[in-house]
């Protein structure tokens, strides 16, 4: 049933197959956030709250749910490079650190521009926003880890550890709004349930997250490329495609 | 529209600042990491080809040692 999947282990069909679905995911990323953006910066209603500046919740929320996304996946990723030893796991993991680390920058700094005029301060210890800055240092921990050791095995192994172990944040990150105090408000979406925030904001909201999620998946993709481009430097394959690389550059030159 | 001139959409109800503040960062937080994906695989691949001419030069060297010393 699962044999489809076997040639993909190979890292010339997973390279050639990733460089296939960019130029896809490249459209649809540019299409939806391009729609997403204009459609909740311009159109979308004013809420009767916080007027205008709930805006930024449509960035700020598909952020901080996809620096949880990225971290599980890079969670999952190593998992697999540690207990099969598959060296593309432990690529992908590489390739996820940097956008989930972005993400989760985002998702704070854009927190910190909004509850600066919903709560008057830009910046307070409590658990939502503590734990969401404990995920940003974990990533920065990961990405260390992985350009610590020249040995790349040896390098995924000790970050896989590191981002196994930060897995424990990820639930207090989400359930803090239920389990602690905090000013930070509950969650808007929820997945079960009826959505408690209006259709008119939850169509651009849709599309921004969706957006986001394409976008996410092209900056893996290249950057899955690269690292299997430098980590299997002595195949005949990689050599040949630079050399086809670079002659194609030479000639754009020209 | 919920605007009805430009600068009441750059004033967003007051709020103008933490709004464009929020939507600037994104956009420049994404642009750093999208350009920085795309040099460095160009990276990658320069600094393999970077590699192989070594090597063949290495390969070389050998090669013309080897002859000089049965010659």
């Amino acid at each position: 049933m699962w044999k489809w999947l076997h040639p993909y282990a190979n890292p010339e069909v997973s390279y050639h197959f990733a460089g296939k679905i960019l130029p896809w995911l490249s459209a649809l990323a540019a299409l939806l956030l391009s729609i997403g953006i204009i459609w909740a910066l311009a159109f979308a209603p004013a809420d009767y709250q916080q007027g205008d500046s709930f805006r930024i919740f449509y960035i700020h929320v598909p952020a901080a749910s996809l620096s949880m996304g990225i971290y599980l996946g890079m969670a999952i990723a190593a998992f697999i490079s540690l207990v099969w030893q598959f060296k593309l796991a432990d690529a992908s993991a590489t390739a996820m650190a940097p956008v989930g680390a972005t993400f989760t920058a985002i998702a704070l700094i854009t927190g910190a521009a909004w509850g600066k005029p919903m709560w008057g301060t830009w910046w307070i210890w409590d658990a939502r926003l503590t734990s969401e800055l404990i995920l940003l240092f974990l990533y920065l921990g990961v990405i260390a880890l992985q350009n610590a050791f020249e040995d790349k095995n040896l390098a995924g192994k000790a970050a896989g550890i590191l981002t196994l172990v930060g897995v424990i944040n990820l639930p207090i990150i989400k359930y803090s709004v239920e389990w602690w105090n905090t000013l930070h408000q509950g969650s808007t979406i929820s997945k079960l349930g009826k959505p408690s925030m209006s259709v008119e904001m939850l169509w651009p909201f849709l599309f921004c997250f969706l957006g986001f999620i394409f976008l996410v998946s092209v900056i893996i993709c290249i950057r899955f490329r690269s690292e299997i481009l430098a980590r299997n430097s002595l195949r005949p394959w990689v050599r040949t495609l630079v050399l086809q690389c670079l002659t194609q550059e030479k000639t754009n030159e020209v | 529209m919920k605007f009805d001139t430009f600068s009441a959409f750059i004033n967003m109800g007051g709020y103008g600042f933490y709004v464009w503040l929020s939507y600037g960062i994104t956009a420049i937080l994404l642009l750093i990491l999208i350009l920085s994906s795309i040099k460095g695989h160009r990276q990658v691949i320069k600094n393999i080809a970077h590699r192989k001419q070594r090597e063949d030069k290495l390969r070389q060297v050998r090669k013309q040692q080897l002859k000089q010393r049965n010659s």
